[in-house]
């Protein structure tokens, strides 16, 4: 298939996410968290946390409109009857909680065409209300021939 | 807990239930309907609707904070998908540390389903403390 290797570096504008304290819990429970920290507020203060705490894997939820905007971008072009989720490689800072506002940066790091398969690398940047890096997010999506 | 090299983390086994992956769905955002739509799923060469990746890849995660004593220990996890997950198949989550490195241990963890990685490869940082 061929690819677009001219939307590499291409950078979308910054998405900004408001963590809920239902939502991290509507999240938890969905993927089966049992720690206390996710669920309880009264749990999550007592360890010394403003608020509930964001399970790692919830930087999914906070990422995703910066990213979807990579993933939707014509220029991209990617053909979603055949793509499949390849990789993905999460590096977090500090906890999230609920309160926090998540500013997402997504960029195109890498397109590639091996072996009549499309390699669409997206990197993602998420930063808290004070600046600190939550989450570096690096999605691979595999395109098959059509 | 401690964790030092050659240490198994103890096994994470999950039945994700079958309407799993609508709940996941509307938790993730993620509404594809391979996930939760049956007939689309069978019309684009599936044998079902299948399970989110990154609600497997949760699982590992889950596996490794629990492991590690909570979720502040987890700094990185980098998998690869393989295959497909199937709900109200187990999901068995399990991994060995392959290295212990300034108070960072590092596990090589896989996510199997009837026999078949469908995350291989996947490696987490732990932060375990001072060595």
């Amino acid at each position: 298939m061929a690819v677009n290797a001219g939307v590499i570096g291409k950078t979308y504008p910054a998405t900004t996410y408001a963590v809920g304290r239902e939502k991290v819990r509507e999240y938890a429970l969905a993927v089966g968290e049992t720690n206390a920290l996710y669920l309880d507020v009264d749990a999550a203060r007592a360890a010394g946390y403003d608020d509930v705490v964001a399970p790692p894997m919830f930087a999914v939820v906070y990422s995703m409109p910066a990213v979807a905007q990579a993933l939707f971008d014509p220029d991209v072009g990617i053909d979603f009857a055949h793509m499949v989720h390849g990789g993905q490689d999460f590096e977090w800072g500090p906890l999230v909680v609920a309160g926090d506002e998540i500013t997402t940066t997504a960029t195109i790091s890498d397109v590639t065409e091996r072996a009549g398969r499309g390699f669409f690398v997206f990197e993602s940047t998420s930063t808290n209300q004070r600046g600190e890096t939550v989450c570096v997010g690096r999605w691979t999506n595999i395109v098959r021939s059509g | 807990m401690a964790l030092r090299p050659g240490d198994e983390i103890p096994p994470l086994n999950v039945t994700p239930d079958r309407y799993l992956t609508v709940r996941y769905a509307g938790a993730s955002g993620d509404f594809n309907p391979i996930h939760v739509d049956e007939e689309f799923a069978r019309q684009v060469g599936l044998p079902g609707r299948i399970l989110h990746g990154l609600y497997s890849m949760a699982q590992v995660a889950r596996a490794q904070t629990d492991a590690a004593g909570g979720p502040e220990a987890l700094k990185r996890l980098s998998v690869q998908f393989r295959g497909m997950g199937l709900p109200e198949h187990e999901l068995t989550v399990t991994g060995t540390v392959r290295e212990v490195d300034d108070g960072v241990a590092i596990v090589e963890t896989n996510c199997e389903q009837n026999g078949k990685l469908i995350i291989r490869n996947a490696e987490a940082h732990l932060r375990v403390g001072d060595a």
